[in-house]
């Protein structure tokens, strides 16, 4: 009987999952527990697995940690909303404010590969003045790192993750090509594309995370369309696939189904990590920690390690630790068509416009861009009986017309405000770790977007003949702030290499320190980052400045 | 309304190559999964099934949806998708308390229990849930739009349309791996996804995907 890998850790006793091959094993290189490794880095997704393949292949030690099981897609992953929803990070956390967050599938992972095992594959670069909103827009907080830096490293993670897309890419700065062909449009994306020519905007093929060529051991796509529940052919380019292979072969150790739940200091450094697995608490040595939860776990962990050194949470001398949380905004537009659309088909966003990320003429600050859309049963069961209010057998006659809805969905920037926050809850969860209560309120910036981009997604279907047409006003998507870099200790909690100003040897580094989110999915941005910061851990340890 | 994929049976393509095997043990599992009678109170299940009956009325000429039977196993679980509202309970609490509630607000406009409602009347019950018009007293402690719109809904349609017949019913193509889908683009369709009746005529895929139909 196989072992079940939601409840037994797979990597162990010298060998982790060949994610590859049903049932097959690679081998892996384990550290003891008091032996103080290089680095130990919390989370495995976008950022901390990227990350860890960075450093395991600069030469240094290191020990992954993940909270979530470590699948084999091929073997593991059903077609199947309701199974998959083994992929999310579902214990509690309790979401007030003024527009509480839905959280779990919306937005946050808990496996090893991070969110990136159920994301949708839409891996886009900010707009330059993006990573400058203050200085050129007006608006926001700078970023402390430069968009030429950025573009380097946004290269090595497209060539990483074998980004399909299309021959030119009609905004930002000059850029190379894509490293595979984009992929067909399906029914879906060609509405998009009509609608964009209809109002004289660009549209062009979305750069996905997901083969159109078989690369190594990887088929292409079949286009299933199930990408947010967990690819089962391993054509997406998750972390789980793309880069914790790599970090393997080069000697990092990954735990699976291993909750850090506080990490230790001694004289204002950190000196490693407790962690629960297999139903006992453990400590791990380290020279460093990195965290990499994401914009919830990261600033719950730096507050649950509060200490007599750090009464307030580590890395928390501004403030600031778990303030700024952003989303982005997710709403939609949607209306029927005669055509057969079923856009169960393919990956859900096949075609895009930046468009009002690159144009400033509004009245609100901040870009959005939008795509096209594939919501599988439940979640436009949900749209439609929370967006239109339907029940009964209205909602299941609506249901029967989906093959020929169409749809868009907006990424929308949400500005930063410290009423936004990630606080610690009274209660406990099964680790006995406190839970993160969760606090979000949109603004009257945000409202105007919302209308701009609703209104506009609306008149494109609506240049396309769509009728019966309605907006769905109510989602979110994507996180991020809670820990953001910047250029002092006093406004903000890393450096621009994700470098604690509190605690010099400890690091975040996911998308917890984006300042700014802007209007586009934030994924490949969080892998840059992870690879720069890779990068200039190597160089400071050169320097010897670790 | 007149069925609108009336050829098309997703568990057909059960054992082709759009079913992997870990797609088939959870589906089987699934359909197989009856009322559990160790979660919630026998009162309290009866108005769970008519809840369901009205929220999520059966496919007319298809294998029933165990709904009830699949919300009964997600209260058992108590397992809330990784959030909570703070102003609602726990999942089982809240399930217990509102389904209780309801039947109170059966019996203060109607004088019996839900279960015992006409659909008439049970659609008013649930439409007052739905618009926060309630009567019964024991909803001071569980504000009744946001149990419907973070509980209720959210529950009992994804239960409902983690079924076949349901995916059937909505012409969706189902369990797609590894064989996923070759025609991607507008008003075609594989040999393997539905077929939609239009003016009473069925056309087929391999008509439909005829150049120039
Ligand atoms: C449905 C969906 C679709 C998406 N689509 C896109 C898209 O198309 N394009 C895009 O760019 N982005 C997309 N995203 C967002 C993207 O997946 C995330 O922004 C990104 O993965 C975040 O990276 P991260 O490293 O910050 O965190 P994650 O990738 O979430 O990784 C965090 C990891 O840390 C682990 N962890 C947390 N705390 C602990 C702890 N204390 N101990 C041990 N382990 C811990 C978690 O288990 C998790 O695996 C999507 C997200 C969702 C949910
Ligand atoms: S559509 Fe492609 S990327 Fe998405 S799940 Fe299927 S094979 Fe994977």
């Amino acid at each position: 009987m196989a072992i079940d890998p939601e409840q037994t850790p797979r990597a162990k006793n010298g060998r982790a999952p060949d994610v590859m091959t049903p049932g097959g094993w690679v081998s892996m290189r384990e550290y003891p527990e008091n032996e103080e490794v290089d680095f130990v880095i919390v989370g495995t997704g976008a950022g901390g697995g990227t990350l860890a393949c960075k450093l395991a292949e600069a030469g240094f030690s290191v020990v992954a940690f993940d909270a979530g099981p470590y699948f084999r897609p091929l073997e593991d992953f059903a077609s199947d909303e309701t199974e998959q929803n083994k992929l999310y990070w579902t214990d509690d956390r309790i979401v007030d404010g003024d527009h509480p967050i839905k959280m779990g599938s919306n937005n946050s992972g808990k496996a090893v590969g991070g969110s990136t095992v159920h994301f949708a594959m839409v891996s886009l670069r900010f707009r330059p003045e993006h990573f400058k909103t203050r200085t050129a827009l007006g608006y926001g907080v700078d970023w402390p790192i430069d968009w030429q830096d950025m573009w380097n490293y946004y290269d090595e993670a497209e060539r990483a993750l074998h980004i399909s897309g299309p021959v030119s890419y009609p905004w930002g700065p000059k850029r190379g090509r894509y490293p595979l062909r984009a992929h067909p449009l399906n029914a879906a994306a060609e509405y998009l594309a009509r609608g964009a020519e209809a109002l004289g905007i660009k549209w062009t093929e979305t750069p996905l995370a997901t083969l159109s060529a078989p690369i190594g051991q990887s088929a292409p796509c079949v286009y299933r369309g199930f990408c947010v529940t967990g690819c089962s052919t391993n054509a997406k380019q998750s972390v789980l696939v793309a880069w914790l292979p790599r970090a393997l072969k080069a000697g990092a150790e990954i735990r699976d189904l291993a909750m850090v739940g506080r990490i230790e200091t001694r004289n204002r450094r950190c000196t490693g990590v407790h962690y629960q697995r297999e139903g006992e608490w453990h400590f791990q040595k380290a020279r460093n920690v990195v965290v990499a939860g994401y914009a919830v776990e990261t600033p719950r962990l730096l507050l649950n390690s509060a200490n007599e050194e750090f009464p307030d949470g580590l890395a928390n001398s501004s403030g600031l630790v778990g303030k700024n949380l952003m989303v982005q905004l997710n709403q939609a537009a949607w209306g029927q068509v005669d055509d057969e659309i079923r856009s169960y088909k393919g990956p859900p966003s096949l075609a895009i416009s930046e468009h009002w990320n690159y144009d400033d003429d509004k009245d609100f600050h901040g870009g959005w861009s939008y795509m096209s859309q594939g919501p599988l049963p439940i979640t436009w069961a949900k749209s439609l009986a929370g967006g239109r209010n339907l029940w009964g057998q209205a909602l299941i006659d609506e249901m029967a017309r989906n093959n020929h809805s169409v749809g868009l969905k907006m990424v929308g920037e949400v500005l930063p405000y410290e009423r936004n926050r990630v606080t610690l809850a009274d209660d406990t969860d099964q680790y006995g770790l406190k839970i993160p209560r969760i606090t979000f309120s949109l603004g009257p910036n945000e409202e105007a977007m919302i209308d701009h981009a609703t209104d506009f997604m609306d008149k494109s279907l609506e240049a396309v003949g769509a009728r019966e047409r309605w907006k769905e006003m109510d989602d979110t998507c994507h996180l991020g702030g809670t820990a953001r870099m910047g250029f002092d200790a006093k406004t903000s909690v890393v450096d621009a290499d994700c470098r604690s100003w509190d605690i010099p040897n400890l690091w975040v580094c996911d998308g917890s320190v984006f300042p700014t989110v802007g209007g586009v999915n934030p994924s490949l941005t969080i892998q840059a980052i992870a690879c720069r910061t890779g990068d200039r851990i190597k160089q400071m340890s050169a320097r010897g400045e670790l | 309304m007149a069925e609108t994929f009336p050829d098309y049976d997703v568990l057909a393509k059960r054992n082709t190559p759009s079913w992997n095997e870990r797609t088939r043990d959870v589906i089987d599992a699934r359909m197989a999964k009856v009322e559990r009678p160790d979660i919630l109170a026998e009162r309290q299940r009866d108005t769970l099934r008519a809840v369901t009956a009205r929220v999520v009325p059966q496919p007319a000429h298809r294998a029933p949806v165990n709904a009830t039977a699949l919300v009964l196993d997600k209260i058992g679980s108590d397992n809330g998708d990784g959030f909570r509202h703070h102003e609602l309970p726990d999942v089982r609490e809240a399930w217990a308390r509102g389904l209780d509630a309801i039947d109170a607000e059966a019996k203060s406009r109607f004088d019996t229990g839900f279960a015992r409602c006409s659909a008439y009347q049970q659609d008013e019950i649930l439409a007052s849930v739905q618009n926060g018009d309630v009567k019964a007293p024991d909803w001071a402690t569980l504000p009744p739009k946001l149990f419907w719109s973070w509980r209720l809904i959210p529950d009992i349609v994804s239960a409902y349309y983690a079924h076949p017949s349901a995916w059937s019913a909505m012409g969706f193509g189902g369990p797609a791996s590894p064989r996923g889908y070759v025609r991607l683009t507008t008003n075609r369709h594989d040999p393997w996804e539905a077929s939609e009746q239009k003016n009473d005529e069925l056309i087929p895929a391999k008509v439909r995907n005829r150049h120039g139909y």
